[in-house]
């Protein structure tokens, strides 16, 4: 039986929200109502990324949309993070589709970029005719990526690149790969490269057997000897601090759609309390024991919700550190995978079946809890920000 | 063609409602959003325009709050809005809030203007039709198809049971669209964006105030109806018992 989700807002936080803000939400939830829930379960079974919906959320400005120009609408942050747990609250899978398309690979083109970069990918990309996806971790280099081993020798007017990088979203459906690597001719530092998917020697296979993300592409990527011209790489990019960059920016929307896949499990887990009955034809939610988890759910939603508007906040006013984001990444995705738990336990037995979107959800945020820096490095993070000591 | 659409921010559909203290109406803290039908008729008119262009203008009155379907409507493409912003047009009677409307445009020239069938709040089915008698012009209600024809429109209503009309008409007139007609577009977000830079016209109630008189009808008090609940058998042979359960979904919960 499949329940309509009804929102979630406990403590007025809609008031906390311009016109703007509520509209963008609003429009992204009716959205992922209409397109995306319909068809999710099946996509997730069959381990499919419902490519039909790249041109729709297209249409409607999902990539980049806080980017200014190039097509892309140009939203603040926080309506650009209330997209993504609209997003979310459909699938992390899809969520993540966008999160790297937007924050990890128009975010880098265009903080990075070159103008004609900018201008050969951006409008495309915003249009969802052209797909990226982001290339950092490596099968041996993952929390730490300043240890990975791809690189790029200059030779004449091009690059030559090798390489192999692991759990590459989008990987084998990008028409582009931002590829960072240790460039050999100036120390060993790490850039960013823009490395088409049709040039000879890039290969990208799927990883299969994955039990989640089942709607999201997941690929290992293989670069030996894959000649680009210089100017693919991005110029303004230098460093680690370069993909962390990005990462912050894709951090940030995970701590939103957290929040998203949290409402989801929760909402689906009140409802199904009040019509369940066990013992003396009494609701389960009539239980001291349900309530106290149902209780817990919504106080760590409403905190999280908290939480990540004043990172936005701060983000709009270009005051947030990245220890803030850490901060709100680790809490909520931590409070999305105990929320989609209980939620778990509260449906029984039908909790996990795909008949009810919680096992789905929990099996997701799995992923989201280790990518885009585990819960543990953001404790480091935070940590390090707080004691001034290095712990990693 | 210059189409006029009047909307309305209602409660959401399913929000749980709480009166207020007097027991005269709801109480503000609901989320709102746009009547249904409206956002139909906001569709059509978008359509409208992109056939045969021109501009489309949306208007509604209502407190603060109720800006928020003048902003969705402009986001979608409307041109322009207009919002008779003052809490006091909550209390008014569909004559009042048409005497309203027909005075904020009184130095306007539209072709059509469109509204909802009805409210899902106060469901009078009113204001549109009364706005077209103050305003002398022809109306039609629930309009499932609009087409131009030469200088004038040909419209598809819909009747009772399963049956259509088709009425040619003058224009300029007032319509009242039905819901389901078309397929509603999505805001998007650079809409939402532009829709900042289009043109709000604020009216006051003092401004309409001499258009106005006295509510013809007023709220005395809403109820919450009992929640009752009994179990019935029916005796007898099968086939009596079938008839007496027909005549009991027919004309007791009328489902039939
Ligand atoms: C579905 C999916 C999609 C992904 N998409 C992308 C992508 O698009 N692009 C990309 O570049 N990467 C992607 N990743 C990779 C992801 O970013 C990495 O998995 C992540 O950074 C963790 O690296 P790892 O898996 O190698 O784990 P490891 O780094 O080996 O960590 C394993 C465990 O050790 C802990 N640990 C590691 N170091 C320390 C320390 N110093 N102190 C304490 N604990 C520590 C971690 O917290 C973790 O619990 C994706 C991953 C998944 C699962």
């Amino acid at each position: 039986m499949a329940l309509k989700f009804r929102g979630v807002d406990y403590l007025e936080f809609d008031s906390l929200l311009s016109d703007d803000e509520r509209l963008v939400r609003d429009t992204a939830r009716r959205f992922i109502e209409d397109n995306l829930i319909p068809i999710i379960e099946q996509c997730n079974r069959e381990g499919r990324f419902p490519r039909e919906l790249v041109k729709p959320m297209a249409d409607l400005g999902f990539f980049g949309a806080s980017l200014h120009g190039y097509g892309c609408a140009g939203m603040s942050n926080v309506e650009y993070g209330l997209v993504t747990q609209e997003l979310e609250r459909g699938d992390s899978g899809v969520r993540s589709f966008v999160s790297v398309q937007s924050a990890l690979v128009m975010y880098p083109i265009f903080a990075f970029g070159s103008k004609e970069q900018k201008q050969t990918w951006l409008p495309a990309m915003q249009k969802g005719e052209k797909l990226g996806c982001f290339g950092l971790t490596e099968p041996d280099f993952g929390s730490n990526p300043g240890g990975m081993r791809t690189r790029a020798r200059k030779s004449g007017k091009e690059y030559v690149l090798n390489g192999e990088k692991m759990w590459i979203t989008s990987g084998s459906i990008a028409d582009v790969a931002v590829i960072w690597a240790k460039v050999e001719d100036e120390g060993n530092k790490i850039r960013g490269f823009l490395v088409e998917s049709d040039r000879p020697g890039f290969r990208a296979e799927d990883i299969h057997g994955k039990w989640s993300l089942r709607a999201s592409v997941t690929s290992s990527l293989s670069l030996q000897d894959v000649h680009i011209p210089e100017a693919n790489l991005l110029p303004g990019s230098g460093g680690l601090g370069s993909p962390l960059k990005c990462l912050n920016q894709a951090r940030y929307g995970i701590a939103w759609g957290a929040i998203g896949a949290a409402m989801a499990c929760y909402d689906c887990a009140l409802q199904y309390s009040i019509f369940r009955k066990q013992f003396h034809d009494a609701p389960i939610a009539s239980r001291q024991l349900v309530q106290e988890k149902l209780a817990w759910m919504i106080s760590e939603i409403t905190k999280a919700q908290l939480l990540v508007l004043q990172v936005g906040r701060l983000k709009d006013n270009e005051k947030v550190g990245p220890q803030h984001i850490s901060m709100a990444k680790r809490n909520n995705v931590w409070m999305a995978l105990e929320c989609a738990r209980m939620a778990r336990d509260i449906l029984g037995a039908n909790g996990v079946a795909d008949e009810y979107p919680i096992m789905r959800h929990m099996m997701n945020l799995e992923s989201v809890k280790t990518y885009e820096g585990t819960h543990d490095i953001h404790t480091l993070i935070i940590g390090q920000s707080i004691t001034g000591i290095d712990a990693f | 063609m210059k189409i006029l659409v009047c909307m309305k921010q209602v409660p959401q559909k399913d929000a749980p409602l709480k009166l207020n203290e007097a027991g005269t109406w709801i109480r503000e803290d609901v989320s709102y959003e746009v009547n249904e039908p409206d956002a139909f008729a906001l569709e059509e008119a978008l359509r409208q325009k992109e056939k045969h262009g021109g501009e489309v203008v949306a208007i509604t009155a209502g407190p603060a709050r109720s800006q928020q379907v003048l902003r969705e409507a402009l986001a979608k493409g409307a041109d322009r809005a207009i919002h008779l912003e003052d809490a006091g047009f909550v209390g008014l009677d569909a004559l009042n809030v048409a005497r309203a409307l027909a005075a904020a445009i009184k130095d306007e020239q539209f072709d059509l203007i469109f509204t909802g069938l009805q409210s899902d709040d106060q469901g009078y089915a009113q204001t549109g039709v009364v706005l077209a008698e103050l305003l002398g012009w022809p109306h039609a209600t629930i309009i499932m198809q609009i087409e131009r024809t030469g200088d004038g429109i040909r419209v598809k209503r819909e009747l009772e049971a399963g049956f259509f009309q088709f009425v040619d008409m003058p224009l300029p007139a007032v319509l009242t669209i039905q819901s389901g007609i078309n397929k509603l577009r999505y805001a998007t977000l650079i809409g939402i964006k532009q829709a900042k830079n289009k043109p709000m016209r604020k009216v006051t109630m003092a401004e309409v105030q001499p258009a106005l008189g006295p509510n013809l009808q007023k709220v005395e008090r809403l109820h919450v109806p009992q929640k009752t609940r009994n179990t019935e058998f029916l005796e007898g042979a099968p086939a009596e018992i079938a008839k007496k359960l027909v005549d009991k979904l027919r004309n007791e919960a009328r489902v039939l």
